[in-house]
Formats: structure tokens, sequence, C-alpha cells
């Protein structure tokens, strides 16, 4: 079976200094792979890496069968989710409007919003300003685009840092539905035993190197 | 969805963030005509003077405060939206054209009402047949200002002083509209043509459509 990601010996430097030196990196369909390290051991850069919006310099390799440096990436790019840091909803839009703005863009029928919307349980707030929401509301309407895009890829950087319970326990629904969909994901944490919990397998960057695969 | 449906749909939201926030018409514009008040009122009762120089103050403001409009949605785009686009498979010419839109429309308002109050500040004499080359003037100019700004706006798009920058940008490159422009009146009022300053401002907004749709996908991956 042909891995959904593959790197090899990749390496990128941001403004003439390497942040990511020789790296392999491999996802199967059905699997979950962590990425633990600690801060500036290059874990986000390697999440862009994967989501295909960062080049690398060095090295060579493939997400959902694109080759990595080249333009066959824009064509698989709405088959890569991600949960990054910050929320990228526009705050003076509603949590609805936001949601079906995504959805239109995707290409995702709109009468399912309304059903994801109380999947995450904000069906009843959704009429509130983005800006004027909690950080954990923001996230679960990252969620809902997941879920309503299904993605194939799904990359999860510190997604569930400063959730409560039961938003975590919503990440972890779209983990398991990803894998049981035949597609794969990658979880970025600081907190390596977390990881471990969750993950097939995980690789620890220090400086930009891979230190260890557990 | 096809690239009209993004396209649309970008214009769409944004206007509907513009209509929330008012940046626009309600922070933008009344400064405008503030700074139109400030000629007559320095000026005293030289009506003669006042009503001649109108056309070229609108123009002079329209540029100054336009910049300001062309450039305010462009410079909002965070880096986390412009990735959800592209993972959402959005074309960053979509990108382009939609907020090319959205921002001529506020443009295009902005400078209608900023018109209207000129003529009642001002009083100028206006020659038969320049209320349709005003508007013509007026659309043109407000098409390659927000062209402008949004392909400023692309091109800093991560930089630091993302404004100054893109402010630099405009400025020059907007000097064929405002000569457009400003003379497609001036030759109304002295019975010359106007055709040739109309064709001027057409080719800018022709060659900044192009270039901006062409440079979109390499400027979207080069600026990440």
């Amino acid at each position: 079976m042909d891995p959904l990601v593959h790197l090899e010996d990749a390496g990128v430097s941001l403004g003439g200094k390497p942040v990511l030196r020789h790296v392999d990196f491999e996802l199967q369909p059905g699997q979950v792979v962590g990425i633990a390290g600690p801060n500036g051991s290059g874990k986000t850069t390697l999440i862009r890496v994967l989501t295909t919006l960062l080049r690398i310099g060095e090295g060579a390799g493939s997400v959902l069968g694109a080759d990595i440096n080249s333009d066959q990436v824009f064509g698989v790019r709405s088959s890569i989710g991600m949960i990054g840091h910050t929320p990228a909803l526009i705050g003076e839009l509603t949590l609805l409007e936001n949601l079906v703005h995504i959805a239109r863009l995707g290409g995702v029928a709109e009468e399912r919003v309304d059903s994801v919307l109380e999947v995450v349980g904000l069906d009843e707030a959704s009429d509130r300003r983005a800006d004027a929401s909690s950080f954990g509301m923001r996230r679960r309407i990252e969620v809902a685009h997941l879920l309503l895009s299904k993605p194939r890829l799904v990359l999860l950087d510190e997604a569930t840092s400063g959730l409560d319970d039961s938003a975590r326990e919503l990440i972890n629904a779209l983990r398991d539905r990803t894998v049981m969909d035949g597609g794969g994901v990658v979880m970025v944490s600081h907190d390596q035993k977390q990881l471990a919990e969750t993950c097939e397998e995980v690789m620890v960057l220090t400086s930009g190197r891979v230190e260890s695969v557990q | 969805m096809s690239f009209w449906g993004q396209t649309f749909e970008i214009t769409r939201v944004d206007l509907r963030v513009e209509r929330r926030l008012g940046d626009t018409l309600r922070i933008v514009l009344p400064f405008a005509v503030v700074a139109l008040m400030v000629f007559p009122l320095s000026l005293g009762i030289e009506l003669a003077v006042i009503s001649r120089i109108g056309p070229a103050v609108f123009w002079a403001l329209g540029i100054l405060f336009g910049m300001q409009v062309a450039l305010r949605q462009s410079v909002a785009d965070t880096q986390e939206r412009r990735d959800l686009h592209a993972l959402l498979g959005v074309d960053p010419a979509a990108r382009f054209v939609g907020r090319m839109m959205s921002g001529s429309v506020l443009m295009l308002a902005f400078l209608v009402v900023l018109f209207i109050a000129m003529v009642l500040l001002y009083g100028p004499i206006l020659p038969s047949g320049s209320w349709s080359t005003v508007l013509i003037a007026t659309v043109l100019f407000s098409l390659g200002l927000a062209e402008l700004g949004t392909l400023a706006g692309e091109v800093t798009a991560g930089l630091r002083n993302r404004i100054a920058l893109a402010s630099l940008i405009v400025a020059p490159l907007a000097l064929p509209l405002v000569i457009g422009a400003s003379q497609s009146l001036e030759a109304l009022s002295r019975g010359a043509g106007i055709l040739p300053w109309i064709l001027l401002m057409l080719a800018t907004d022709l060659a900044l459509a192009v270039v901006g749709v062409g440079l979109a996908r390499p400027l979207e991956e080069a600026t990440r």
C-alpha cells in the first residue's frame, strides 16, 4: 500500500538557517504518528511541510501521492486538514457564518453544517461572533470543519492544548474516524507521554533532527 | 466550487465583514470629508477659486484616503486564513479577483459619497456630460486602486511593516490612474477629448488584472 506521506532526507532552511535536517518520515493509511520535541525543535515546520504549504530545500518526498516539491500538491491540498496553533476564523463573522464560508469554499454541502454544529456542541452558540467566542469554541469550529470536509490526512499541531475534556474527546473522535476511513493522522505535542498513549509511533525531534523513533 | 463561485464567496464575506466593521464608511470617509472642508475654510469666500479647484481636491483626497481603503483588506489577511484558503483548494487567482471586487465596491461607494460632498462644498461648474465622465473615471479609478491594493497586500504578505511597504508599492503605480482620472475631467472642461485618458485608465486596470491573476499563485507560494 502506498504511504500517505513519505519524506526522505528532508531538509528545510528558513532565512538561511537550517530548521529541519535529514528527516525521514512515513505515514501509512490508518496510522497515527506523533511528533514530539522541545520548543524550536522543528515540529511546526515539519507540519507545514506535510501540509505542502512549505517546500523542502533538500531531500525528496510525497504527500497523498503528490511530489512535495512539484505543482502536483495543488491537487491534493483539499484532502489535507490541519488544526494549528491559532484558529483560522474570521472574527467579525459568527461561528455559523464561518463554517458556512468554509463549507462553500471547500465544496461541501451546506445542509450538513447544522448537524455538524450539533455534533461539536455549538448548535446553541452558533450565532456568536468568532471574536467574542472562547478559544475552545473556535477550536470546535475547526473540528467541525474537518468533520465536514473529511480529509484523508489530518494534521493536529498542539490541537488539544488549552481545551476541556469534552473538546479533547471531539478531537480524539475526529482522529479515530479519520483512521477508520483509511486516512492518516499526525499529532504534534510537547507531551511525549500523551502521544505515546495515542500514537502507534512517536518521532522525537531535537534541533531539527530526528533524535529517536519510538 | 467553480472559480467564480470562490470569487463571489470571498467578495461576499469581505463585504459582510466591512458592513460589521464599517472601517470605510464610518472611519475613513468622515476624515476625507473633513479634509475636503479644509480648502474652502482656508480660502475664505473666493468662490471662483473654490469652484475651480474642487475636482482637483476630490482626486487628491480620493487617492490619499482611497489608498487606505485599498490596503485595509489585504493587510488584514492573516497567514492562518491564507493557509486555510490554500487547504480548501481556493484558487489564488479567485482570491485575488474576489478581494479586488470587494475592494472596488468599497472604493466606489467611498468616492461617490466624497464626490457628492465635493459638489456640495465647492459648487464646481461641471460641463454637460460630465456626470457620465465622472462615473466612468470613478469606476476605473476604483477598480485600479483596488487591484493595486490587493496586489500590494499579496506582495507584502508575511513581511513586517506591511502597510508601509504596500503604500510604497501603491503610490507610484497609482499615478496613471490619478493622471487619467483628473485629466479626463479637465479635458472635458476644456472641450477636449477624454478618450485618451479613459483608455489610459482602462489599460492600467487591464494590466494590473493580468499581473494580479497571473502572479497570484507564484506570489502565494513565495510569500509563505
